[in-house]
């Protein structure tokens, strides 16, 4: 490959690159919407400028943007990351017909098409390189979207509010929650949280771990954690592991939940958490 | 597709004095509200920064802390804090980790706590050749 | 060393509050401040408004646990009030309960807790 980074290649190049634009963006069919131009426009003046061919994509802040939007544009309709690098690959298509037209001279030529492939081979890296992060947020944001949906804080009485969790309680969601939690506290002035857990299909050691952080957080914040909903089944599992929740509130059902809840209201002079 | 880096504020500070606690909590809660971090990230990352920074002020001495912004290859925004001492080192890392740890004036609370405040948490340390702790919170 | 942190007294009741740019030595000389106090003027309660903190490290959270204790060998009550929910978070991960403390939403429960009561509460409280 070495030799095919010089001056005259690229000159030649970036001539095609300026005199064909029209023609090669039109000849690169399937984009459509302009971003082939502006790719082509800041791989000319890449080419142009110093940078060696091999860092461009990466390094020119104008192809890195072209390509980063057009991935990107790509990745949020929904095309598949193959369609991305066939579009790639079609550009370097469309640029070799070009340096046909443009030349006779087959060392030229050849040199040109070395060049050409170097260029757009770390073009469709960093394509799919943007592609894949893009879907990953896409994928995070929608996991937190599923997470608030997941955890709602309903307000039962004046004072009391209950959080009814139903399916897994990993780490990520513990945090959901006890964050809509602690912040409903603090906003309905609430003296007693209710965490509701009959939806909550098992309980493991690291489970009952959240649950017993969320408690801590709820006392320190000066109100009162009610736990209610274990079934005798988990209430079986969390004897057998030996986690030990004899300083939490537990009750079976939501209903007699609510009733402790009254009665610590009733009691009134003490939501706070007293310990030792 | 990335912000501009250089919008967020970055650099090294010193921990030589205990005013100097303050403005190393500042300059991390100013890097994490540049860096779009929600209260609860910033809370956690200024806490384990008064952690740290007050083990190398007490342990350590004095030193250095330094503040950077980070991304990951998913686009992802993060806080890296390096806080280095030229104390007299941690012996014994293992029990320097567990919770309630300390050999201050029953200051700190061993590293342990600090760890679960982090994503990535880093302990160099050699008796007699001071300490240094690196480490990444990511926005959630 | 004067904290410049007020320190009001209502009755038997000291409330106090800290403020968001807390020093280790402030926490201190506030701490001892109240302490004095309590042993001085036969405090039956303290009450110590948090809800300008930032944040609450373990140093923070260790002054606090003491002054709990100490308060209790002088028969005295202390209440931490008003705690956000950030922090609440915080220290639960960095693994600390402030065990012995007590707590409450904010100053006003806090001195409901110690038998203060609004009067436009008092009928329909309970």
């Amino acid at each position: 490959m070495l030799g095919t980074d010089d001056g005259q290649v690229r000159a030649v190049l970036a001539r095609i690159l300026e005199e064909d634009r029209a023609t090669l963006a039109r000849e690169w069919a399937g984009q459509g919407d302009g971003d082939g131009r502006e790719l082509l426009e800041a791989l000319r003046n890449a080419l142009g400028g110093t940078l060696a061919v091999s860092r461009i994509a990466e390094q020119d802040p104008a192809v890195r943007d072209a390509l980063t939007s057009l991935s990107e544009r790509r990745a949020r309709a929904g095309a598949e990351p193959s369609a991305t690098a066939m579009a790639i690959l079609a550009l370097k298509r469309t640029m070799l017909s070009a340096i046909e037209r443009h030349t006779e001279d087959s060392a030229l030529r050849y040199r040109a098409a070395l060049l050409v492939n170097e260029l757009l081979d770390s073009a469709g890296v960093l394509t799919f390189e943007v592609y894949s992060a893009g879907r990953e947020r896409i994928i995070r944001e929608q996991h937190s979207q599923v997470l608030e949906l997941s955890t709602p804080v309903v307000r039962l009485w004046r004072h009391v509010l209950a959080v009814p969790l139903i399916g897994t309680l990993d780490s990520a969601r513990t945090q959901v929650v006890m964050n809509n939690l602690l912040e409903a506290i603090q906003a309905n002035e609430a003296r007693v949280a209710i965490i509701d857990i009959t939806g909550v299909p098992t309980v493991d050691t690291a489970v009952a771990q959240h649950l017993l952080q969320t408690v801590s957080a709820v006392r320190l914040m000066g109100a009162e954690c009610v736990v209610s909903g274990i079934r005798p089944s988990i209430a079986q599992t969390i004897t057998q592991l030996g986690i030990d929740l004899s300083h939490i509130v537990t009750r079976g059902s939501l209903a007699d939940a609510l009733a402790t809840a009254m009665q610590l209201l009733g009691d009134g002079a003490r939501p706070g958490a007293v310990t030792g | 597709m990335l912000p501009d880096e250089r919008t967020v504020p970055s650099g090294e500070y010193p921990v030589r004095a205990e005013e100097d606690l303050l403005a190393a909590r500042h300059a991390v809660r100013a890097a994490a509200v540049a860096a779009g971090f929600s209260i609860v990230d910033q809370t956690k990352i200024v806490t384990a920064a008064s952690e740290l920074v007050r083990n190398a002020y007490i342990h350590g001495g004095g030193g250095t802390m330094t503040v950077e912004v980070v991304r990951d290859p998913a686009g992802r925004t993060g806080l890296r804090l390096r806080v280095r001492d030229e104390g007299p080192g941690i012996a014994d890392v293992e029990q320097a980790m567990t919770d309630g740890f300390s050999t201050g004036a029953g200051l700190g609370h061993g590293l342990g706590g600090t760890r679960r405040l982090v994503h990535d948490f880093r302990l160099d340390t050699e008796p007699g050749r001071g300490t240094t702790v690196t480490v990444v919170r990511w926005q959630s | 060393m004067n904290t410049g942190l007020p320190i009001l007294r209502l009755g038997d009741v000291l409330l106090g509050g800290l403020l968001s740019d807390l020093d280790d030595k402030t926490a201190l000389a506030f701490t001892d401040e109240l302490t004095t106090r309590i042993a001085n003027e036969g405090i039956r309660g303290v009450v110590i408004d948090i809800s300008r903190l930032e944040i609450v490290d373990s140093f923070v959270a260790r002054v606090l646990m003491q002054l709990a204790a100490t308060g209790r060998l002088l028969g005295t009550r202390m209440i931490v009030a008003g705690m956000r929910p950030a922090v609440a978070l915080t220290l639960t991960e960095l693994g600390l309960q402030l065990t012995g403390v007590q707590t409450a939403l904010n100053a006003e429960q806090a001195m409901e807790l110690l038998g203060w009561r609004r009067p436009e509460e008092a009928p329909h409280a309970s």
